[in-house]
């Protein structure tokens, strides 16, 4: 079982707060949290907030489940970067006396876990995942490539912690642009700052950094340097109840590897070969905004400065 | 072990892990792989791989991308290691 990160004194203070206030619900499990009708209230403003910023790209909308095919984790070698993040579903198989021992082990609270049987389905670790084989199983993409708004779906990491801006399940806002390296790299950088801007026009205090993912071990530790060293993550940080500032949004640029992993490729036009295409997403953490928020103007939504009630609508 | 043997070696190593599309008995020694199209994930095969064939672990410090650079850069950090003729 993965290690609980306990949390700070100010981060447990918080969460105390929330859920005292009926913001956030408990349910026993670090990073399991239910959310009150006023936190939704928050994550819905945000992600209507989001859409608007992202209207005039005229992207197109998909919605998953928080669920992908095992096979697909395992061909974007997420086990290989990631194995102690993901989380796969098994399920019973067996006879009636399997299922009476599994029912005595469960109901006493033990190991029940021989009786499981690895399904072809594991969480979705990340909201773009998904979005890469659709677009690939239409063929080659047109010169000017996609734009895809994944909508906000739920994601799955393995990281227990008492830190409420830590959870196992979370909603990750994601959007995704396929096509050549130039539009897919200019897409992403006026993302990252056009995201300072609308969390600072919320009244939060952001700000952009280079960042690594939390790649596993020793290769991890290279992978990170390596991803630090090409700028190829970029994260966007605001101050919730951490001594340190929180990352809220990420701005990822993939190079290649989704393309190769799912063939995506631009078709050839006016002279120009097909090419593999590349791909970059970005991700708004919808929870991380709303506990930023809170943090920053209180919990009585209604003391809310007017300016950013008005940019959220918040009515 | 002589350095060509080393060199040799990292070559095999290279042909074997950094999925190149070209070949790679044919890139010169200072070369960029990367520019010669090894991916960070390739690049971490080539890590492992070399630390199987020299039987080395290499140190935290030595874990980046400029190490992996190109075919001299390996063969420095493995000297650094005691690999090649001085050891």
């Amino acid at each position: 079982m993965a290690e609980l990160q306990a949390g700070t004194p100010e981060e447990s203070a918080f969460l105390a707060e929330l859920i005292d206030a009926r913001m956030l619900i408990g349910s026993g499990v670090p990073g399991l949290l239910g959310r009150g009708e006023r936190f939704e209230r928050i994550r819905a403003a945000v992600d209507a907030l989001i859409t608007r910023a992202g209207a005039d790209e005229e992207p197109e909308r998909m919605a998953f489940p928080p669920l992908i095919p095992r096979r697909q984790l395992e061909q974007i070698g997420y086990l290989k970067s990631f194995p102690h993040l993901a989380g796969s579903v098994f399920s019973f198989e067996g006879d009636e006396a399997a299922a009476a021992e599994q029912e005595r082990k469960a109901s006493l609270h033990q190991d029940w876990s021989e009786h499981q049987s690895q399904t072809d389905l594991v969480l979705t670790p990340a909201a773009c995942y998904p979005v890469y084989p659709a677009i690939a199983a239409r063929g080659p993409l047109p010169p000017e490539g996609v734009v895809v708004d994944a909508g906000g779906a739920y994601v799955f990491r393995h990281e227990p912690s008492g830190d409420p801006a830590r959870l196992q399940m979370f909603h990750q806002r994601e959007m995704v642009r396929i096509g050549a390296p130039e539009a897919v790299l200019d897409w992403r950088a006026r993302w990252r700052d056009r995201a300072v801007e609308l969390l600072r026009s919320i009244g939060l205090d952001a700000r952009f950094d280079v960042a690594n993912d939390p790649f596993f071990g020793r290769s991890g530790r290279m992978l990170a340097r390596s991803q630090r060293a090409q700028e190829l993550k970029f994260e966007v940080l605001v101050p919730i109840a951490s001594p340190q500032p929180t990352a809220v949004a990420s701005f990822n640029y993939h190079q290649e590897h989704f393309a190769e992993v799912h063939g995506l490729t631009i078709a050839a036009s006016d002279g120009q070969p097909a090419s593999a295409a590349h791909t970059a997403c970005l991700g708004f953490g919808l929870e991380r905004i709303s506990l930023a928020l809170l943090r920053a103007h209180g919990l009585e939504l209604d003391r809310w400065p007017a300016e950013v009630r008005e940019r959220l609508e918040l009515t | 072990m002589s350095d060509a043997t080393v060199i040799e070696q990292i070559r095999n190593v290279i042909a074997e892990h950094a999925r190149l599309p070209g070949e790679a008995a044919d890139l010169p020694a200072g070369a960029s792989l990367y520019e010669a199209g090894m991916t960070s994930h390739a690049s971490v095969s080539v890590m492992l791989a070399l630390e199987d064939a020299f039987d080395v672990e290499f140190p935290d410090r030595m874990l980046t991308r400029e190490v992996f650079e190109s075919i001299d850069a390996i063969a420095a950090a493995l000297s650094e290691l005691a690999v090649g003729s001085s050891a």
